[in-house]
């Protein structure tokens, strides 16, 4: 799992950018702030994967998937 | 040495997307006792670029303070685009700045060349508006910031409110949109340098031709957009005068790199914050896409002036503008009041 709590955007976004040159099919990042949620999904749906996100209270669990 | 400092990195929010929201501040500022003054003709229930407070029938003096974290690396840059954006806030009353305050905060061990840097760049700006430099307070403190209290002079029968529009003004944005978003992916290097040269020479450029341009044409209203983005702004202003602004996205002017860095989710905090507060009073058209609507809630840094301007003086103001810079768009116009403030198309 990616942590990206504690980082502002674009932080998480880039993080998973970065975990995403391994070219695997399934990541996980977990964000603590609303932002990060909304762009990481983003970021991920125009990388054409599927998104699922978990809220856990004041953070959030996102599961990304081809 | 400058040159090895990365100012953004000290920054955790860049340039106005650290504004705090509208919302959040109209909750901070509530039930706050103040004095009652007649001559404050604006003051912070309005919501207004400055405060204004009348001398006599002749002369009202125009306030402002502005300052935020390091937006770009160039110190001096840093400082010209925080000057640029804090005077912008005189101009977009209507009144001609003249006297400004230097407001800072460094880190301890920013090196001098930097802060000395910094302050020319502000300077330079200052001395290109007319506007002099007399002093400032600087303090010690783990993220940079400056900026500028401004104070000008408008004749107070003159002011440029950002609340009142009539029925029937078209509408004018003098800059093109999408900084906030630009800058954040350019935090991590996702932007080319030729696009960031672009929008760093459009924040260091002052609002001080159109001010002077729109004062000579029937100019209702007037703000400026910053961190509130186009649609937080456009509300104030439809808001406060009781109108509906229509927008045409179509219209409205952008970076278009802007646009294919929000879909993939390059967008400041800010701009989620914005949505939060003004999405409610925004009717969109179902064919407007997110990413349109992201760039139209961006935070923008010195941004351009919204102009309400009567509907016959809104060609030859447009077409002077257009011939003194680039990036001017007639966005819209105001109708009496509908269901929601904002309509964008």
């Amino acid at each position: 799992m990616i942590d990206a709590r504690g980082f502002s955007c674009p932080q998480p976004v880039f993080m998973l950018m970065e975990s995403m040159k391994s070219g695997d099919t399934y990541y996980e990042i977990m964000v603590d702030n609303h932002a990060a949620k909304e762009n990481v999904s983003r970021f991920a749906t125009s990388k054409d994967f599927n998104v699922e996100v978990e809220d856990k209270g004041n953070e959030y669990l996102i599961k990304v998937k081809k | 040495m400058s040159n090895e400092i990365k100012l953004t990195k000290l920054a955790d929010c860049a340039g106005c997307s650290a504004k705090v929201g509208a919302g959040l501040l109209a909750k901070l500022l509530k039930d706050i006792k103040v004095v009652e003054d007649p001559n404050l003709i604006v003051g912070f229930d309005k919501s207004d670029d400055a405060s204004v407070y009348k001398i006599n029938e002749e002369i009202a003096i125009v306030q402002t303070v502005d300052f935020f974290p390091p937006i770009v690396d160039d110190p001096f840059l840093y400082g010209a685009i925080a000057a640029t954006n804090a005077i912008s806030d005189i101009y977009a009353m209507g009144a001609k700045p003249k006297t400004a305050l230097n407001v800072m905060c460094i880190p301890q061990d920013l090196p001098q060349e930097v802060v000395h840097n910094i302050l020319r760049g502000g300077y330079e700006k200052a001395y290109e508006a007319g506007v002099i430099i007399s002093g400032g307070h600087t303090i010690i403190s783990e993220e940079p910031k400056y900026g500028l209290a401004v104070t000008g002079f408008v004749n107070p029968n003159k002011i440029l409110k950002n609340c009142s529009s009539k029925d029937g003004d078209v509408i004018i944005l003098t800059k093109p949109l999408g900084i906030g978003i630009i800058t954040t992916a350019s935090k991590v290097d996702l932007v080319e340098q030729n696009v960031l040269e672009k929008i760093y020479k459009q924040m260091a450029t002052l609002n001080k031709i159109s001010y002077e341009i729109m004062l000579k044409y029937d100019v209702h209203s007037c703000t400026d957009v910053t961190g509130f983005s186009l649609l937080g702004h456009s509300l104030e202003m439809a808001q406060g005068s009781n109108l509906t602004m229509h927008i045409d996205s179509k219209k409205v002017l952008f970076h278009k790199e802007a646009y294919d860095l929000a879909k993939m989710g390059l967008i400041p905090a800010g701009a989620y914050r914005n949505r939060e507060y003004a999405e409610k009073h925004c009717k969109f058209s179902p064919n407007i896409d997110i990413p349109t609507t992201d760039i139209l809630f961006d935070p923008e840094t010195s941004g351009g002036l919204l102009i309400s301007v009567s509907e016959k003086d809104s060609k030859k103001l447009f077409d002077e503008l257009n011939s003194n810079m680039d990036g001017v768009s007639i966005i819209g116009y105001m109708s009496n009041k509908k269901d929601s403030f904002i309509e964008v198309e």
